[in-house]
C-alpha cells in the first residue's frame, strides 16, 4: 500500500471499494458497442482513400447497388449541411467549412473514409466496396510540417498549410460571444531560415503564435550556462483496445447510438449538431467504453456513418472498426519539432526561456498542443521571463486531437532533458535542479505582465520531489549510476510534470426515495477511470449513508443524467466531486428544512448523519426514507417540481422527469476557485543498458504524484501508473513511421508501433501520493489522468542519458538501434529532424 | 453431432441449397444458428460468391456445453463465439494475434481465438470468459482476484488477460510476479494498468492456491 494517501476521518473518500460495474466486467457480461444486436442490423464498411490528398472526381456505384443484400450507400452528399451551433454557456460556434465530416470528397490522408456501404453481413459490403469505381485527381501532399514550411513547399490543403486562430472578437456585453473557426492560410519559411537545418537545428522562421513575458534578454545576459537544444517528439495513436465501433437505429423519430465516449453527457449536443436533429431525439447509449486518452472526448464524428445508412437503409446498422481502420480514424498526439534555449544561473535557476514548437496538426481543425506546451512549460519549470512561439502546421496525416497531456508530454520531452544536461554542466544533483525551478503555492504562468498571469491552485511538487527521493533512495542509487559492469550500465533520472486537473461549474442530482436508498444520476463517461462512480463517494460521505444504500446510474441518455463534464483535461475528479458535493449540500439543506417543518426548531439545528436528520446533540428526527415520503407530500423544490436557475437544461429535463420520487438533491457548482486547477508528478527511474547490444531495461519506477485528496487509492494509483507508462511508450518505442515518398504510413497496426508490454516494465512499480488536499476545492480532488504521462516519458530519458551522456539521442523514442549508432559516432546518430522516420 | 457429418462436403452443400429445412432441422436438434450477422445469410449470396462461404454445421464444446453451430471453412473462433453463439465477453481488439483480447482456453492452453478456425477446434474443450464462474454465479478464484484488487481499467483486455491466467496457473499455480508477467505477456492493456493487473492475477492465483 503506497504512503502517504490522505489520511483523514473519513469514511468513505481515501478508501477503497468495489466499483458497481467490476463484476459485470470480469464476467462477461459488460456490453461494449460491438456486443450490441438489434433484430434485422445490417454491417458497413468503408470505401477508404488510397491517397494522401485527391479530388474524388466521379464515384460509379451502379455495379454495387445491383448486387443482392446491398441496402444502401452513404458519401458525403448525404450529410447534413454544416450551420452554426450554439454551446451550453451561450457561446456561437460558426460553422467551420473546412471541418471534418466523416466522409470526404477531397480526401485529406490515405485512409480517410469516402463512403460507406450497408448490407446484410459484412461480406456482402466488403465485395461490394469492391465493385465501387472512382475517379480520382491526386492533388500534392505533405507528411512532415517541415517540408511544408521551406520555401515552395507542397501545402496539404489547397488553401494553405497552417492553421491560425482568429483573435477572439470582442466581448459586447448583451451579444452572444461569437467564435470564429480556425483559418487555413499558407506560411512559408526563406531559404535562408533554413541555413540552421544544416547543422541538425530546428529553423525558426515566422511564427503565427507568440507571446512573451519578463525580460527574456537580460536573462541570457545574465545566464552562467546557456543551452540550445532542438529535439523532435513522435506521433502517437491513441490506441484505444476497444475500436470506435458504433451501432445506430432509429425508432419514431429518434436515433439510438451505440458507441463510445468519454462524456455520455456531452455526447448528445456533439451528435446533434453533425445529425442536425434536436438533442432530445437522441438516446445515447454508451455503458462501457474501452479507453479513450483524449480520443473520445464527446464520441467520434465517425458514428454519423451508420446513424444515417440507419435512416437511409430503415434497419439497423452496425459498422465495426478494424484496427486498421482506427489507426486512421481514431485519432492521435501531434509530434513536435522543437527548440529550448534556456538560460541558467550557476545555482541551475532558470533566468531566461525561449520557446520554439512546430505541431504536426494533420488536416483538420486545429488541436491546443502548440499553446499548451508553453503553458506547461512556464508552470513546471517556473522560468523568470520566457517567450513562446508556435505554427501549427497541416499535413496529409490522420487528424489528431488530445491524447494523455496534449502538449504537455511534448512541452517537458522538449524541457527534460535541457535541465538534465544543464545540472551535468553546472554540477547540480538532478532532483535539486528541479526542486530550485519547480512552482509552489499559486505559482504563475502562461502569457502577462508578472503579478497579472494566470496562477496555479496550489502545488506541492517540492514535496513530491522530496518525499520521492527519499523513497527512491536517489542518493544511493546516485552513487553506483553511470558506472560500468561487464557491458551493462546503469542510469537514474527524475522528471517533474503536470497537467490541468479541474473544472467547475457542472450539475449534480440525486433523489433520496422512500425507501431510503440514494439514487445518483451520474451524465459521466465510463471508459475505465470509474470516476463515474468514484465521484458520487462524497454525496454518501456527506450525507452519512452507507455505500450499500446508493444506486448509481449512467450510460443512457433515455435515464435522465445531469449535465458533466467530459472526462478530458484530468478534470472529472475535480469538477464532479465538486458538482456531488453541491447537490448533497443541496440534500442536507433541504433534509434540515423537512426536520425543522415537522419538528419544530430551525433548519440549522438539526444535523444529518447516520441515515437520519436528527436534532443536534440528540433529539428527535426523522430517517431520511421518512424525510423522502414527506418530501413528496411538500413537493416544491423539495420533490423537484421546482428547480434552481441555475442549472443546465440537460439537467433540468432530467430533474423534471425524476420529481416527485422522493426528496431530489440537484445543484449546479457555485463554489469559488481562485486559480486554474493543475496536478503534478515527481517520477524517478532506473534503467541498465546493454552497450554492446544498446538494449536497455527499466530496473525501477516511482511516481509520486500531487494531486490533493485521493478519492479512490487504488484507482488513482492505476491512473498514476497507467499515465506513466503511456508516456514511457513514448520514450522507449512508439511513434509513426512514413513513406515520405508516396504520403503512406507505414506503421498501421499494434505490432509497427507497439504500446508498452508487461514485458517493458519491472515486475512492480511504485507509486505515492503527497496527499495535500488542494485548497480551492471543497473535496481537496484534484484530477491525475494526464500529469504522469510527462514524467513517465523524461524520467526514463533522463535515466538513459545519465547512463550514456548526453550525446545519444535528440528525438524519442529512443531505441537500442540509436544507442548502438550513437555510442559508435561519438554525437547523436538523428540529427536528422524530419517527422514520421 | 460427429465428425463424419463433415466428412462428406455434400451433405453441407445439400443443406445450404434447402436452407429452410436446414434450419427446421437445426431447430428441432436443438442447435443454435443465430443470424448469420457477418456470413453469409441467404443462399443466392452464399452461391455468387466464394466456395469458401458455404457454411457447414458442426457440434463445439464451450463452456462444458454441446453447442450446434454452422460455420464457414474460414471462420475465426472468435467470430463463431461471439457472433453465433451469443458470447461476446470474448473481444476483438485487432482480429490479428496482436493484442490477446480475444484469449480463451482451447483444452487448457490458452489461444487467440481470433487467429483460430472454427472448425479445427471440434472435439475440444473451449472456455471463455462466461464459463469461468460457477453456475450458483460463484467467481472463479481469478476472477475474484480482479474484484478484490480492483484490475483493470476499461476492462476491454480483461477478458483475454483472465483467460490468459487461468491457463498459465494450470501449468504454474505458485508462479512469481515476474514468471505471471511472462506468461500473459501476449495481452495487451491500452489503460497500461498492467502493474495492477498483476497485483489482481497474483491475488487471484492465491485464492486459487487456498481453494
Amino acid at each position: 500500500m503506497p504512503t502517504n494517501v490522505t489520511a483523514t476521518n473519513h469514511k468513505l473518500i481515501g478508501k477503497n471499494y468495489t466499483t458497481p460495474d467490476l463484476y459485470a466486467k470480469v464476467t462477461g457480461r459488460a456490453k461494449y458497442a460491438e456486443d450490441f444486436r438489434a433484430d434485422g442490423m445490417l454491417f458497413c464498411k468503408l470505401l477508404l482513400s488510397p491517397f494522401p490528398h485527391a479530388r474524388v472526381k466521379h464515384i460509379d456505384t451502379r455495379a454495387a447497388l445491383a448486387m443482392p443484400g446491398v441496402k444502401a450507400i452513404l458519401t458525403m452528399d448525404d450529410l447534413p449541411a454544416l450551420t452554426d451551433w450554439i454551446t451550453d454557456n451561450g457561446t456561437v460556434m460558426l460553422a467551420d467549412k473546412k471541418e471534418e465530416r466523416g466522409l470526404a470528397m477531397e480526401p485529406l490522408y490515405q485512409g480517410e473514409p469516402i463512403l460507406a456501404v450497408a448490407a446484410v453481413d459484412e461480406l456482402t459490403a466488403a465485395e461490394a466496396i469492391e465493385k465501387i469505381r472512382i475517379d480520382f485527381e491526386p492533388l500534392p501532399f505533405v507528411v512532415d510540417p517541415l517540408v511544408s514550411l521551406r520555401p515552395g513547399g507542397p501545402n496539404a490543403r489547397t488553401e494553405g498549410n497552417v492553421s491560425v486562430r482568429p483573435a477572439p472578437p470582442p466581448n459586447v456585453p448583451g451579444r452572444p460571444v461569437t467564435v470564429a473557426p480556425p483559418e487555413v492560410r499558407e506560411l512559408k519559411w526563406t531559404e535562408a531560415d533554413f541555413a540552421e537545418a544544416k547543422q541538425g537545428r530546428l529553423p525558426m522562421g515566422k511564427a503565427t503564435d507568440e507571446w512573451t513575458f519578463g525580460d527574456l534578454d537580460a536573462g541570457f545576459r545574465n545566464a552562467a550556462l546557456v543551452l540550445d537544444e532542438t529535439f523532435v517528439t513522435p506521433n502517437t495513436s491513441h490506441q484505444c483496445l476497444e475500436p470506435r465501433t458504433a451501432m445506430a437505429y432509429w425508432q419514431n423519430g429518434k436515433v439510438y447510438v451505440y458507441t463510445t465516449t468519454q462524456s455520455t453527457a456531452q455526447s448528445v449536443p456533439n451528435i446533434a449538431r453533425w445529425l442536425e436533429i434536436e438533442p432530445s431525439n437522441i438516446v445515447f447509449i454508451s455503458e462501457y467504453t474501452g479507453g479513450g486518452f483524449g480520443s473520445r472526448g464527446t464520441a467520434g464524428i465517425a458514428l454519423i456513418i451508420p446513424a444515417l445508412l440507419s435512416k437511409k437503409a430503415h434497419a439497423p446498422v452496425m459498422m465495426r472498426i478494424s484496427r486498421e481502420e482506427e489507426q486512421y480514424i481514431g485519432r492521435a498526439r501531434p509530434g513536435f519539432q522543437g527548440r529550448m534555449k534556456v538560460g541558467f544561473s550557476k545555482e541551475g535557476r532558470i533566468l531566461a526561456l525561449d520557446m520554439f514548437v512546430i505541431c504536426d496538426n494533420g488536416p483538420y481543425g486545429q488541436v491546443s498542443d502548440a499553446p499548451s506546451s508553453g503553458r506547461t512549460v512556464s508552470l513546471l519549470y517556473q522560468p523568470l521571463a520566457m517567450r513562446w512561439r508556435g505554427v501549427t502546421v497541416l499535413t496529409n496525416t490522420p487528424p489528431r486531437t488530445y491524447q494523455r497531456s496534449p502538449g504537455g508530454l511534448q512541452a517537458i520531452m522538449l524541457m527534460e532533458p535541457v535541465l538534465a544536461k544543464a545540472a551535468r554542466k553546472l554540477a547540480i544533483d538532478q532532483v535539486a535542479i528541479r526542486r530550485l525551478n519547480a512552482p509552489e503555492g499559486k505559482a504563475e504562468f502562461g502569457a502577462g505582465a508578472v503579478g497579472k498571469r494566470a496562477h496555479a491552485t496550489s502545488a506541492f511538487i517540492k514535496e513530491a520531489l522530496d518525499r520521492g527521493a527519499e523513497q527512491f533512495k536517489w542518493n544511493e542509487r546516485k552513487a553506483r549510476s553511470g558506472k560500468r559492469v561487464g557491458s551493462k550500465v546503469r542510469g537514474i533520472g527524475v522528471s517533474m510534470s503536470c497537467y490541468s486537473g479541474g473544472s467547475i461549474g457542472y450539475d449534480g442530482l440525486f433523489v433520496i426515495k422512500p425507501d431510503g436508498r440514494l439514487y445518483i444520476q451520474s451524465g459521466i463517461g465510463n471508459l475505465g477511470t470509474e470516476s463515474v462512480f468514484d465521484v458520487h463517494r462524497v454525496v454518501a460521505e456527506v450525507l452519512g449513508v452507507p455505500w450499500e444504500k446508493c444506486e448509481i446510474t449512467w450510460g443512457n441518455t433515455s435515464k435522465n443524467l445531469p449535465w458533466s463534464c467530459t472526462s478530458t483535461g484530468s478534470k472529472t475528479i475535480h469538477t464532479m466531486t465538486r458538482a456531488a458535493h453541491a447537490a448533497a449540500m443541496d440534500a442536507k439543506r433541504k433534509l434540515q428544512e423537512i426536520a425543522a417543518k415537522d419538528l419544530g426548531g430551525k433548519p440549522e439545528d438539526y444535523e444529518v448523519a447516520n441515515e437520519r436528520v436528527f436534532r443536534k446533540g440528540g433529539g428527535p428526527g426523522m430517517s431520511l426514507a421518512d424525510a423522502a415520503r414527506r418530501a413528496v407530500r411538500l413537493g416544491g423544490i423539495y420533490d423537484g417540481h421546482e428547480l434552481p436557475k441555475d442549472i443546465n437544461k440537460m439537467t433540468v429535463a432530467s430533474a423534471t422527469a425524476l420529481a416527485g420520487q422522493g426528496l431530489l438533491a440537484v445543484a449546479r457548482d457555485n463554489y469559488p476557485c481562485d486559480g486554474v486547477t493543475h496536478s503534478y508528478v515527481a517520477s524517478f527511474a532506473e534503467v541498465e543498458v546493454d552497450v554492446e547490444t544498446g538494449k536497455y531495461r527499466i530496473l525501477d519506477f516511482l511516481a509520486y504524484a500531487d494531486a490533493g485528496t485521493v478519492i479512490h487509492p487504488r484507482i488513482f494509483g492505476g491512473q498514476v501508473l497507467g499515465g506513466t507508462i503511456l508516456g514511457i511508450g513514448h520514450a522507449i518505442g512508439q511513434k509513426w513511421v512514413y513513406d515520405q515518398h508516396y504520403g503512406l504510413p507505414l506503421a498501421k497496426r499494434f505490432h509497427h508501433t507497439k504500446p508498452p508490454t508487461i514485458l517493458d516494465l519491472p515486475a512492480k512499480l511504485e507509486w505515492a501520493s503527497v496527499g495535500i488536499p488542494d485548497p480551492e476545492t471543497p473535496v481537496g480532488a484534484r484530477g491525475i489522468g494526464e500529469p504522469p504521462v510527462g514524467g513517465g516519458c523524461c524520467a526514463i530519458l533522463n535515466a538513459l542519458s545519465d547512463a550514456l551522456g548526453d550525446e545519444i539521442f535528440r528525438r524519442a523514442p529512443v531505441t537500442a538501434d540509436v544507442i548502438l549508432a550513437s555510442l559508435e559516432a561519438g554525437r547523436p546518430a538523428q540529427d536528422d529532424l524530419r517527422a514520421n522516420i | 453431432m460427429s465428425d463424419n457429418e463433415l466428412a462428406d462436403p455434400r451433405i453441407s452443400a445439400e443443406k445450404s441449397v434447402s436452407r429452410r429445412n436446414f434450419i427446421k432441422i437445426v431447430i428441432a436438434s436443438g442447435a443454435v444458428s443465430s443470424t448469420s450477422y457477418l456470413f453469409r445469410v441467404s443462399i443466392p449470396l452464399a452461391q455468387a460468391s466464394a466456395p469458401g462461404a458455404v457454411e457447414r454445421l458442426i457440434t463445439l464444446t464451450v463452456n462444458g456445453q454441446q453447442r450446434r453451430v454452422d460455420v464457414m471453412k474460414q471462420e475465426t473462433l472468435a467470430m463463431t463465439l461471439r457472433y453465433k453463439l451469443g458470447l461476446t465477453g470474448t473481444k476483438i481488439g485487432c482480429d490479428r494475434a496482436e493484442c490477446g483480447a480475444c484469449t480463451v482456453l482451447i483444452d487448457d492452453v490458452p489461444h487467440y481465438s481470433c487467429s483460430m478456425l472454427t472448425h479445427t477446434v471440434r472435439g475440444k474443450k473451449i472456455v471463455t470468459i462466461e464459463g469461468l464462474a460457477g453456475a450458483d454465479g460463484k467467481l472463479h478464484p481469478v476472477q475474484q482476484g480482479v474484484i478484490d484488487e480492483q484490475g483493470f481499467q476499461c476492462a476491454f483486455c480483461m477478458p483475454g488477460f483472465v483467460m490468459a491466467t487461468v491457463g498459465f496457473l494450470k501449468t504454474n499455480p505458485n508462479p512469481t510476479r515476474a514468471e505471471l508477467a511472462q506468461g500473459i505477456s501476449g495481452n495487451l492493456c491500452r489503460c497500461q494498468d498492467y502493474d495492477k493487473i498483476l497485483t489482481a492475477m497474483m491475488r487471484g492465483a492465491e485464492n486459487m492456491r487456498k481453494a
